[in-house]
């Protein structure tokens, strides 16, 4: 089983190399090259939603990306570190901030899990009071390792 | 690769269009970008445009919320906001979140440009 963990700093630039580095990752994982441009989208919405969590809290914590090969599977969790504190946690971001503006990041927001569900089979998430974790998994055929 | 935006007038049979042909990624990074660009075009007064997203490599939920903001903008002074796009990876991405039924999407420029209804 092989892993790669990626850290970035929560910064809308990072997500396009998290994206990058997922999809290199799960082409050696040996996911089929039509669903890469799934796992790019799926991993790059994961992130950004994840950036946005860690921003509107003012989380400076970096975002957290482990991408896993596995025997028949290549698996992605992005956590990110805030906590649910309840039902209204969603409602943290209100404090001061203009109201339109987090209103329109709810929104992207749920579109965001809305892709992520409608791209992905097998996605769970869960939130914890340390962070959430969106994992999401796509089969893979093992490649037999090739001495270089 | 960074996100290329390019604007342009032409007119068509309903009117004067104006086309802004968007290049490269548009994610959480480069959408705001985008964003500006409309809002700039409808406080000038240009309330139909046609985006042409062909030369568009990347589209995520971000880019899609831009393009809902636009089109909530333009329909606010009774414009249109239509869309160019043959590329299957992005017109799925429209697909799966149901904005196929609430933007036309063309195939062509021209075609986009001569539509009225």
């Amino acid at each position: 089983m092989a892993t790669v963990e990626l850290r970035f700093s929560a910064q809308p630039e990072h997500v396009r190399t998290a994206r990058l580095v997922a999809a290199a990752v799960a082409r050696r994982a040996g996911v089929e090259e039509a669903v890469l441009d799934e796992v790019r989208l799926a991993v790059g919405e994961a992130c950004s939603r994840a950036v946005g969590l860690h921003r509107s809290h003012g989380i400076t914590a970096p975002v957290r990306v482990v991408l896993a090969e596995e025997e028949k599977t290549f698996s992605i969790e992005v956590g990110d570190e805030v906590p649910t504190s309840g039902a209204g946690s969603t409602a943290a971001s209100a404090d001061g901030g203009a109201a339109t503006e987090d209103t329109d990041a709810e929104g992207e927001d749920e579109m965001g899990l809305a892709v992520i569900s409608g791209l992905v089979d097998d996605v769970e998430v869960s939130t914890t009071e340390y962070g959430g974790v969106i994992r999401m998994s796509w089969p893979a055929t093992s490649v037999v390792a090739t001495t270089p | 690769m960074d996100l290329s935006l390019s604007t342009r007038n032409v007119s068509g049979p309903g009117g004067d269009r104006t086309v802004v042909e968007v290049g490269g990624e548009i994610d959480v990074y480069t959408a705001p970008k985008l964003r500006e660009q409309l809002v700039e075009l409808v406080n000038d007064g240009s309330y139909h445009l046609v985006v042409d997203m062909e030369g568009v490599d990347f589209l995520d939920s971000t880019g899609l919320g831009v393009l809902v903001g636009g089109l909530k903008r333009v329909r606010a002074h009774e414009g249109s906001l239509r869309l160019v796009c043959n590329q299957e990876r992005i017109l799925k991405i429209f697909r799966i979140t149901g904005l196929t039924k609430v933007f036309p999407i063309h195939t062509t420029v021209d075609e986009a440009v001569a539509a009225t209804d």
